[in-house]
C-alpha cells in the first residue's frame, strides 16, 4: 500500500528550517510559494528519509483568482507519497521554478502546462509548445478561453 | 570517418512511427546523432472537453486515448470518481472490471509485440498472428457490452451491464487456446536468432534514469525494479489474487519484450483466478443519473498495459468536473528518447520506438 502522507508529516521532513510551515490544519497536501519551491523539493527528493525519486504527475488547474501547480510525488523505496501545491496570483506573466534538474520527468508534463495553460517554468532547457504550433493564439485550457466561432 | 550531416523527418506519416509520432533526427550517415520529438498531431484537448461533459459522459474520452487498452482507461477514470465520492463498487463488479481489465491488456500487449516483429522486419505475418488472438478478445468486449473498440463497459460505481450467459464459455476457452498460442509465440520468438542479435543490448536504461524520467510500466520493470501499482497500491480486489511480477535485468529491447510476454502468462492466471472467485451479486450502485460529487479532488491512478494512468478530478459540487488532468504513461514514457537512440542506427531506432508500445491516442489526447 501506498502511505500518503499529510502536511505536518511532509513538514517533519523538510527539517527545522520549514518549520514556519506549520500549521495547526492537518491537509492532505503541503502549500508552498514559489520561492521556497525547489529548496522543498531538493530536500525532498534527497533527503534518505523522504527520497521522493519518482515524479508522478504534474498538473496545473485555473482557479480564475489564482492558478495552482501541483506535484503528484511517489518513493518507491519507503512506498510513500505526498502532495505539494503552489498557488501562483495573476493572469499575465506566470513563471514557476522548473523541477526539470531534479526529475527528468517533468520535462513534458512542464511543457504541456506552458503550452495548455500559459505558465512559464523558469529554468527548463526547451520550454516550448507541446501539442499546438508555435503561434497559436491563447491557452486553451485557461477558464476564460474563448472557442474559434463555429 | 564522418559523413555531412543530414537532418530527415521520420513520419508523421510512417508505419513504424504506431500513429502520428513525428521526430526530426540529425543523421550522420546511418548513425542518429540528434533528434526532436513532435508531439501533437492527434490533439484534440480531451481535457477541455472533459469540463463541459458530465462525469458519466467523460468515460467515452477516455476510450480515445489509449484506444488498444481502452478498459483500463475506463478503469482509471471510475476509480478516481469514486474516490473523489469516496463510494466503492460491488464485488462482482470489481472481479468483472479486473477481468476485462486484463483481457485489454493481453489485447494491448500483443498489439505492442506484433509491431515490435513488425519493425523487425517479419513483415505482417506475426503480426497476424497476435491479432488473430486480440480479435477473440474483442469478441468478448463484444459480448460484454456490444462495442469492441471504444468499450464504455465501466460506470462510476460498476459496470454498465450482467455478463450475457455465453461469456463465460467463451472466456474459459479463449485462455486455453491463449496459454497455447503464447508458447507457440515463444517457440517462434524468443529464441530466434534474429530477434535476438537485434535486440539484445540495443538501447539499454538503468533503473535510476528510468526512475529520474518518470518511466513506468513494462520498461521501468525491464530494467529489474519491481513496481507495479497492482502490487505495491492494490485498487479493486488486486490483493485477493496471487500473481508474479514479471521483471527484466538490463533494460534493453529483448527484455521489454519478454517482460509483456511474461506479463500476459499472469495476466491469464489472473483471470482463471477471478473466474473461480466471483459470485453472484449487484453489479452497479444504484447512483443518481446525474453525479454531483462534492466538492473536492482526487488522484487515481492504475497500472494500465502501458505504465500509470492517473486521472487528477476535481470537483465544484457541478455536474460535470472542474478539472480533469491525466497523467498519460505512453508520453511520459517517451522522455528518454534521447538517451536510447542518439548513438544508434537508424534501423535500431525503429526497434526501440516499438519495444517502447507507445499510442499516440494517449500521448497526444
Amino acid at each position: 500500500m501506498i502511505r500518503q502522507l499529510n502536511s505536518n508529516e511532509i513538514i517533519k521532513l523538510l527539517g527545522k528550517d520549514f518549520d514556519y510551515l506549520q500549521t495547526n490544519q492537518n491537509n492532505q497536501e503541503l502549500f508552498v510559494s514559489r520561492d521556497i519551491l525547489k529548496s522543498v523539493t531538493s530536500l525532498l527528493k534527497n533527503n534518505p528519509d523522504a527520497s521522493f525519486n519518482l515524479l508522478t504527475c504534474i498538473s496545473g488547474v485555473d482557479y480564475i483568482e489564482y492558478f495552482q501547480v501541483v506535484y503528484h510525488l511517489t518513493s518507491t523505496h519507503h512506498k510513500h507519497s505526498c502532495i505539494i501545491k503552489v498557488n501562483l496570483f495573476g493572469r499575465n506573466d506566470l513563471f514557476c521554478p522548473s523541477v526539470y534538474d531534479l526529475w527528468q520527468g517533468a520535462d513534458f508534463q512542464e511543457r504541456e502546462i506552458w503550452d495548455l495553460l500559459g505558465i512559464y517554468f523558469e529554468g527548463h532547457p526547451n520550454m516550448k509548445r507541446i501539442f499546438l504550433w508555435d503561434g497559436f493564439e491563447g491557452y486553451p485550457l485557461r477558464r476564460d478561453y474563448l472557442e474559434a466561432p463555429r | 570517418m564522418t559523413s555531412e550531416l543530414m537532418t530527415v523527418n521520420f513520419g508523421p506519416q510512417h508505419p513504424s512511427t504506431h500513429g502520428v509520432f513525428r521526430l526530426r533526427i540529425t543523421l550522420d550517415g546511418e548513425t542518429v546523432v540528434a533528434l526532436e520529438p513532435i508531439f501533437g498531431y492527434l490533439h484534440r484537448g480531451s481535457e477541455k472537453l472533459a469540463e463541459e461533459r458530465t462525469f458519466t459522459q467523460v468515460i467515452t474520452l477516455t476510450d480515445r486515448m489509449d484506444y488498444t487498452s481502452a478498459m483500463t482507461n475506463n478503469q482509471a477514470y471510475v476509480l478516481s470518481c469514486e474516490k473523489l465520492m469516496e463510494v466503492r463498487a460491488p464485488v462482482r463488479a470489481q472481479y468483472l472490471r479486473v477481468i476485462s481489465a486484463e483481457l485489454s491488456r493481453i489485447a494491448s500487449h500483443l498489439i505492442g509485440t506484433g509491431f515490435l516483429i513488425n519493425d523487425l522486419g517479419a513483415f505482417i505475418t506475426p503480426l497476424m498472428y497476435c491479432f488473430r488472438e486480440r480479435e477473440r478478445i474483442l469478441d468478448l468486449f463484444e459480448m460484454l457490452c456490444g462495442a469492441r473498440i471504444t468499450l464504455t463497459y465501466m460506470r462510476v460505481g460498476g459496470v454498465f451491464q450482467e455478463t450475457p450467459s455465453e461469456f463465460w464459455p467463451a472466456l474459459e476457452s479463449f485462455l486455453t487456446d491463449m496459454e497455447y498460442r503464447l508458447d507457440e509465440y515463444e517457440s517462434l520468438l524468443t529464441e530466434n536468432e534474429i530477434l535476438l542479435s537485434r535486440t539484445k543490448g540495443v538501447s539499454p536504461i538503468t533503473t535510476d534514469q528510468a526512475l529520474n524520467a518518470s518511466i513506468t510500466g513494462p520498461i521501468l520493470r525491464s530494467t529489474g525494479l519491481n513496481w507495479d501499482l497492482r502490487v505495491v497500491d492494490p485498487y479493486e480486489i488486486y490483493n485477493r489474487l496471487k500473481f508474479e511480477i514479471p521483471i527484466g535485468e538490463n533494460g534493453d529491447n529483448f527484455d521489454r519484450y519478454l517482460v509483456r510476454i511474461n506479463e500476459m502468462r499472469q495476466s491469464i492466471s489472473i483471470i482463471k483466478q477471478c473466474i473461480e472467485q466471483i459470485e453472484p451479486g449487484e453489479i452497479r450502485l444504484d447512483l443518481p443519473f446525474l453525479i454531483r460529487p462534492d466538492s473536492g479532488e482526487a488522484y487515481g491512478r492504475v497500472e494500465s498495459p502501458k505504465g500509470e494512468l492517473g486521472f487528477y478530478l476535481i470537483s465544484d459540487g457541478s455536474i460535470s468536473p472542474y478539472r480533469c488532468k491525466v497523467r498519460p504513461p505512453s508520453l511520459i514514457n517517451l522522455t528518454l528518447l534521447d538517451e536510447m537512440l542518439v548513438g544508434w542506427k537508424v534501423a535500431d531506432m525503429i526497434v526501440t520506438l516499438g519495444s517502447l508500445d507507445f499510442n499516440m491516442g494517449e500521448v497526444d489526447r
